[in-house]
């Protein structure tokens, strides 16, 4: 296997790429399914096209990235009322990824899903393209909000849950957040409006990998007991193993209680990937060549 | 909070608090648009909501004392087909929940009405950190947001009417310090523009909010003086209306700026940032110098010299003593 690289042949025909708008392609790479084998198998497509969309724009954040990618995958594949020809469509469930820098991972799953091109995310982070570092639902169909700074995602998705229950909808709202991430104080600012008005149709998925940046999230601020800080807040909390689609799937198709629920993804960073599994220095780091050709061959396994 | 006003002066015209021209009009709207929403931080009573919550209690959502959550639940509800007029102490809301007004309401294009409540030094004695007055530097930072300041409460009801249509993110003051009409029943608050309220030849005064009424009053007293001064309500901030700003300075060649805030980033540095680039003419920008003192708000406008009789200084010294 060559080494992937911006002077690639591929890459080179994907540049044009770059300055076109986004749109919903015909036939998606893959449909709903609520098969948790199909749903592990689209994941693991999905790790694929993370990887080799890192090593091309030599950025990313690969750890956090394939901690994630389970979550997503059972929710956009599995779960999600939505529709890639539609994305605005008013009933459609809203996803909000607050961990806004595992970009990539969102990317990819939303181009297999079918919201638009997957030959696109090529493109992430060229200059000028729709595929920033952090998403930007202006141009990239299927974003709900402009995430990045920490923090953002949860009271964003308490509004549109409290809006959906205003307006009388059955749709639901869906929050990714990171572990670390639940050190902004504006997350519990939310979880008190959430637990208070019992959003029953908002669910948060914690991908509790259990790092952040530069060190684990208890040596550098505890957040434990997390499920029980959510329980205090007025929450449902349940702890699922967040690589299994079928217990993901279980969990997160079901509607919840009469309150909002928060479902703590125990996750490994890098996962898939033997020599980045539970390693923080992979938060953002970028492989090289030699490391991408043997992930790649990890996850064609 | 600051201690009652005296009673007004023989021959001195009434004056208003434009919380209730505010509160009046977003509530008639809420009647007809199923949509409107108003969403606070504990700050129902401070931002004169009482009346909306009585009618529309399912419609305000009052999220207690937080202020990042406020602004990201205004996003939401946005994103959820609503129009939310996210109402808290403009000092709070702009400064607490900056990064919430970049990120959710500006660069993701949201169209959320963020109301600055009781800005500039209407919290008088309460001292600076209840001040609002680096809200335009703040504000005017951020791409592609809006930002309003009704100068009496006939504009701020049609400033209301027109934020709850336009379909996009806008910041906007809503004064609380009691000032009087400026405009009169047929004028047309129109967005983007800057309205002439007195033509003028010698010297320009471009005021903003509370400084209209005082820049017109200077307009009456350098009048007495032989000066032609003419008068400009920015009422929208930006995006700022450069075409009248250049014609101003083209045909009165000198331009006092008057805003309660900070001297730096506010009206009087968009107004250099335009002149000094197309058509050069000296400027004397009046504003708020520094954390304020304690005292009550006509105290601390008299204080930084916002007043009539700042104003006219300034213009007599851009003409050069003598000259008229």
């Amino acid at each position: 296997m060559t080494a992937i690289s911006r002077t690639s042949a591929l890459q080179k025909a994907s540049a044009s790429l770059a300055h076109m708008p986004l749109a919903a392609v015909a036939r998606p790479t893959f449909g709903r399914t609520a098969d948790p084998g199909e749903l592990a198998e689209i994941a693991r497509a999905v790790r694929l096209k993370i990887v080799r969309t890192i090593a091309l724009a030599g950025l990313g954040h690969v750890g956090g990235d394939l901690s994630v990618t389970d979550i997503l995958t059972t929710l956009y594949f599995g779960v999600l009322d939505i529709d890639p020809a539609h994305p605005e469509k008013p009933d459609r469930d809203r996803f909000i990824l607050s961990k806004g820098h595992c970009a990539a991972a969102f990317y990819s799953v939303l181009s297999l899903r079918g919201f638009f091109d997957p030959d696109a995310v090529d493109t992430f982070m060229e200059p000028l393209a729709a595929l920033n570092g952090h998403p930007n639902r202006r141009k990239i169909p299927g974003v709900e909000a402009n995430t990045g700074p920490l923090g953002h995602g949860l009271p964003i998705g308490v509004g549109a849950a409290a809006g959906a229950r205003l307006a009388g909808k059955a749709w639901r709202t869906f929050v990714v957040l990171g572990d670390g991430e639940l050190q902004e104080g504006s997350n519990w600012e939310a979880a008190m409006t959430a637990g208070h008005r019992g959003l029953a149709n908002l669910t948060v998925i914690v991908d509790r990998n259990r790092f952040q940046q530069g060190a684990g999230t208890e040596t550098t601020n505890r957040l434990e007991p997390l499920g029980d800080k959510f329980r205090s807040f007025g929450w449902e909390a349940i702890d699922v193993d967040g690589h299994d689609t079928a217990a993901l799937f279980a969990i997160l198709a079901a509607h919840g209680t009469d309150k909002p629920r928060a479902v703590i993804a125990k996750t490994y960073k890098g996962r898939g990937v033997s020599f980045m599994e539970d390693k923080v220095d992979w938060h953002h780091k970028v492989p090289n060549a030699e490391q991408v050709q043997i992930a790649l061959e990890e996850l064609s396994k | 909070m600051s201690a009652p006003e005296p009673p007004r002066a023989a021959g001195a015209p009434e004056t208003f608090d434009c919380r209730v021209a505010f509160a009046e009009e977003l509530t008639a709207l809420a009647r007809v648009d199923r949509r409107i929403v108003a969403v606070c931080n504990d700050s129902v009573g401070s931002s004169n909501l009482m009346a909306f919550q009585k009618e529309f209690p399912d419609r305000l959502i009052n999220v207690g004392i937080a202020e990042q959550n406020m602004v990201g639940v205004g996003a939401g509800l946005a994103n959820a087909g609503f129009i939310p007029f996210v109402c808290a102490a403009a000092p709070f809301l702009t400064g607490r929940a900056t990064e919430q007004i970049k990120a959710d309401c500006a660069y993701s294009q949201y169209p959320v009405v963020l109301c600055g409540m009781s800005p500039g030094m209407a919290y008088g004695e309460l001292g600076p950190t209840h001040h609002s007055i680096e809200d335009f530097a703040w504000m005017r930072a951020i791409s592609e947001l809006t930002i309003l300041v009704p100068a009496d409460p006939q504009e701020t009801r049609q400033a209301v009417r027109w934020a709850s249509q336009a379909g996009r993110p806008i910041f906007m003051r809503v004064g609380r310090f009691k000032i009087p009409a400026v405009t009169s029943p047929a004028d047309r608050f129109e967005p983007g523009r800057i309205a002439t309220l007195r033509e003028g030849n010698d010297v320009t005064i471009a005021a903003i909010g509370t400084m209209v009424s005082r820049a017109l009053d200077a307009a009456d007293l350098l009048k007495e003086q032989g000066i032609s001064a003419r008068v400009l309500n920015v009422s929208t901030l930006k995006p700022l209306d450069e075409d009248t700003i250049l014609k101003a300075a083209r045909e009165t060649g000198r331009i006092v700026t008057a805003e309660e805030a900070v001297v730096s980033g506010g009206l009087g540095g968009a107004i250099a940032e335009t002149v000094s680039q197309h058509h050069p003419v000296p400027i004397r920008i009046l504003g708020v110098t520094g954390f304020a003192p304690t005292g009550n708000t006509q105290f601390l406008l008299d204080h930084f010299g916002l007043n009539a009789a700042g104003i006219v200084d300034a213009a007599l010294s851009l003409i050069g003593k003598g000259a008229h």
